[in-house]
């Protein structure tokens, strides 16, 4: 029977190229194991081959992103692995970072199973650890052998397609995904053995940690608004009559982008609001009680802004996860930053 | 205050001459159903349908769920405020059809009405797959105003509950649980040993399909207030909400009130379950902020050392909830949250749209975005036509074979966020 | 989406009615609006009362990114 090829990357570090020195050094690949693929090959048993090893300097990935993952993608693509093993990085941040840019690169381009292996406080955890499972690791190398094994093991199973499951079982960092299951006991039972053992002062374990939220530096104000050009966006639901993108009312996963060119005042005639979260009776009688038309038609006519952008961008607000809210915010502020927006207001119910 | 709930239990439903139970069998009788269902003049048809556990049935849009019940001494009738007249419930004796439901459905309100399937891989999502239910489509007058459509549709479902509970009055129970809750120092003088535990209790009330009623009073319009936790099972709370599907406490929910009956189960064990906080979720900030200090006002004058709050629906109520953690765990008293969560489809997001430090002990009761399959079933009864504009559903969501794929809060109560079901979240 | 916007170097003020959730995901320019069936205007107070109410907030948002912040702000 053919074995099953895996190809591993390390830095130059573990290559024995040489230390700080040789962190600079561009990508290139080699036949067979190298380093720590020895113990990879070990831990994978005889079905597998550790077919190459690509090997990076981490200054060099550092500095180079774009253009070494690539270059690593043809490297490894040449082998047409079953598998890919990055590191694992221990402590080093990096090399950390270098891991888990290319595993993740190596999923989303030969949707392959990856895995890759960090101690929880290197930065490359914390980055990719939603994307790619990455064991947890101790902080030096002199935990590779305990560390390779684990990688092997949920690697096969990945391979093999079977189910992955919890960080606990599985030995790799939680990534954050929250997955459903049937637990034991209903949910009321378990919040009133959760009250009796925290009034008790007893150990107990939430089953949601509280998010945390990231924080981005306000922009400098407007200087001059008498010659701004200002944009309205909703999470309001405000959508032509007909929703015609069919935005959902509640947990949206796209956003829409109407003009109110011309226009002085939003009329119910021509937008309605799909938003799930609240009586809709006001809003559908009169939109601009979300998107404020009329009065921003009367400041532009008056002087007081420069410009009303001529289209507004919407969404539904309600159950609409951060993931989503953050990627439609991406796409449409590069439109508003190519369109020459100088100031959005932002509606939310 | 103390009630014998009698639980008479129902392994079947079929059609009769006459409504009553029989060895553990409901009979209803079609024509006075829909007789009574049609007394409403905005209602213009009404159709009685049986669906039974494990049959191939698709039930939507769902509005509500009853468990029948009646009240057979002690004062007071089943629903005060809306069936009854207004009358203090939760003393004496009620029997429960327990097992059988009466589920309202047909043309959408809003978004915000859900599936139940009565098998498939769907069916363990929803209690209402293990039901015996009696299900009402009701059509209404073709114009009616949105607001008169759900207050219709809401009475039919009291009504129908009704008439089906009293079949039940003169049935010898299978099991009798007594629940008892002292006036507040007779009840800490009864267990002073142990810790005196309450439970809040956050009713939706943000208005047109996000209401509920506390004796027939909206509760938007009440402030925060105690009750003795066995005036909800003679049905002191009734639901006029459909928020998201997956979160709605129905009316059965709110006679079942699983934290509740969990309390009561420990009661007098390890801890001394002291009674119930009932608060809003309002619309307005200055509301949100008014109903959560006095939530925190009557916790600490209870004397209370913890709490158990829960939430109904997601987006602005999760500050309500926070709130509430906030100011309750500032006045000394530990809590612990129920909910559930939203993390986006590939469950990579925050889980809640707000989040205080206070709230480090909480319980999950899964995550509403997942995407489940739902193959096509033999029998509808309501329509399908609603799917893709139903909160769960979206562009694509109904095939044309009838087989759906749909976000999980498509299907009723499946994350209801008062731990009613086993369904939790966890990190991967 | 209101980061997304500031971390794209645009001003942004939002306006909304829970401010909390505003302060928690991380909103800097916060105005609070009326309420959530109706943030920018009151129509209990008819056509013309709403209005005014919207006008004022909406002047609100607009001296909202007129002024500097470092860091989270709510205009009152």
């Amino acid at each position: 029977m053919e074995k099953k090829r895996i190809v591993h990357y390390i830095n130059n570090f573990f290559a024995g190229i040489g230390g700080e020195e040789k962190a600079d050094i561009p990508p290139e690949v080699r036949e067979g194991v190298v380093g720590p693929g020895l113990a990879l090959q070990t831990a994978l048993g005889d079905e597998y081959e550790v077919a190459a090893t690509v090997i990076c300097g981490d200054s060099y990935f550092g500095e180079h992103m774009d253009e070494a993952t690539e270059t690593l993608l043809a490297m490894i693509k040449e082998y047409d692995p079953a598998g890919f093993v990055a590191g694992p990085a221990f402590n080093a941040g990096r090399y950390g970072v270098a891991c888990g840019s290319i595993a993740k690169a190596v999923e989303q381009e030969l949707g392959i199973p990856v895995v890759t292996g960090m101690f929880t406080e290197n930065p490359g955890a914390d980055m990719y650890k939603k994307d790619v499972h990455i064991i947890l690791t101790k902080d030096s190398a002199a935990d590779m052998r305990k560390s390779m094994p684990k990688m092997a093991a949920l690697l096969k199973k990945m391979m093999s397609g079977e189910e992955i499951l919890g960080p606990a079982e599985e030995g790799y960092i939680e990534r954050g995904i929250r997955v459903n299951y049937f637990a034991e006991e209903r949910g009321s039972a378990r919040g009133v053995e959760m009250l009796v053992r925290k009034m008790a002062k007893e150990p107990f374990e939430t089953e949601y940690p509280m998010p945390v939220f990231d924080r981005v530096a306000p922009n400098p104000a407007v200087k001059d608004m008498k010659h701004a050009k200002v944009a309205v966006v909703t999470s309001g639901g405000i959508v032509p009559v007909g929703n015609p993108d069919r935005i959902e009312s509640s947990s949206a996963t796209k956003y829409g982008v109407y003009s109110i060119e011309g226009k002085d005042t939003m009329s119910p005639e021509e937008f309605m609001t799909i938003h799930g979260g609240y009586d809709r009776a006001f809003v559908l009688n009169n939109p601009n009680l979300v998107v404020p038309l009329d009065a921003l038609r009367q400041l532009e006519k008056e002087g007081e802004i420069g410009e009303l952008n001529n289209y507004f961008i919407a969404t539904t607000g309600t159950g609409t996860s951060i993931g989503n809210a953050k990627g439609f915010g991406e796409q449409f502020s590069k439109k508003l930053v190519a369109d020459g927006v100088d100031a959005v207001i932002l509606t939310s119910t | 205050m103390k009630l014998e709930l009698g639980r008479i239990k129902i392994h079947d439903v079929q059609f009769g001459p006459e409504t009553k139970v029989e060895k553990g069998v409901l009979y209803v009788n079609k024509e006075e159903i829909e007789k009574l269902v049609l007394e409403d003049e905005r209602l213009i048809g009404a159709q009685v349908e049986l669906a039974r556990p494990g049959e191939s049935v698709r039930i939507a849009p769902v509005k509500d769920v009853l468990e029948p019940r009646v009240k057979v001494s002690g004062g007071g009738g089943i629903f005060p405020g809306m069936i009854s007249k207004v009358k203090e419930v939760g003393s004496g004796r009620t029997h429960a059809l327990v097992g059988a439901a009466v589920v309202t459905c047909g043309k959408i309100v809003g978004f915000q009405e859900g599936i139940i399937d009565m098998s498939g891989p769907a069916a363990a999502y929803t209690p209402f797959s293990a039901t015996n239910n009696v299900c009402v489509v009701i059509e209404p007058q073709e114009g009616l105003e949105t607001h008169d459509y759900e207050a219709a549709g809401r009475m039919a479902g009291l009504k129908v509950a009704s008439y089906v509970g009293e079949a039940g009055r003169n049935v010898e129970p299978d099991e009798v649980v007594v629940y008892e809750t002292k006036p507040l120092q007779e009840q800490i003088a009864q267990y002073p040993d142990l810790p005196k535990v309450g439970y809040i209790h956050m009713l939706q009330s943000q208005g047109l399909l996000h209401d509920t009623y506390y004796y027939g009073v909206d509760a938007k319009q009440f402030i925060p207030t105690f009750m003795y936790p066995t005036e909800i099972m003679d049905g002191a709370i009734i639901s006029g909400n459909c928020v998201a599907p997956c979160d709605k406490v129905t009316t059965f929910h709110h006679l079942n009130n699983p934290v509740i009956e969990d309390l009561y189960k420990r009661h007098g064990k390890d801890l001394n379950f002291i009674g119930v906080i009932l608060t809003n979720e309002n619309v307005f900030l200055a509301d949100k902020e008014r109903s959560s200090d006095m939530v925190a006002k009557l916790a600490e004058f209870m004397g209370l050392d913890g709490v158990l709050i829960t939430e109904e629906g997601y987006g602005n109520p999760d500050t309500d909830l926070m709130m509430n953690c906030k100011k309750v765990s500032q006045k000394g008293i530990d809590v612990v949250l129920i909910t559930d969560e939203f993390p986006g489809r590939d469950g990579k997001s925050q889980s809640l749209a707000d989040a205080v430090n206070e709230a480090d002990a909480l319980v999950s009761c899964g995550q509403g975005n997942l995407i489940i399959e739902f193959p096509p079933m033999e029998k509808i009864i309501g329509t399908l036509d609603y799917v893709e504009t139903m909160i769960g559903g979206y562009e694509g969501s109904l095939r044309p074979d009838g087989s759906i794929e749909a976000e999980l809060q498509i299907i009723i109560a499946s994350t209801i966020a008062n731990g009613y079901n086993r369904l939790a979240a966890r990190g991967y | 989406m209101v980061k997304e916007i500031e971390r794209a170097g645009i001003p942004v003020v939002h306006v909304c009615t829970v401010v909390p959730i505003s302060l928690t995901i991380g909103a800097n320019r916060i105005v609070p609006a009326v309420g959530i069936p109706y943030p920018l205007g009151d129509p209990t107070l008819g056509d013309e009362g709403s209005y005014k109410v919207r006008m004022k907030l909406v002047k609100k948002a607009l001296d909202a990114l007129q002024t500097e912040v470092d860091g989270q702000t709510v205009f009152e």
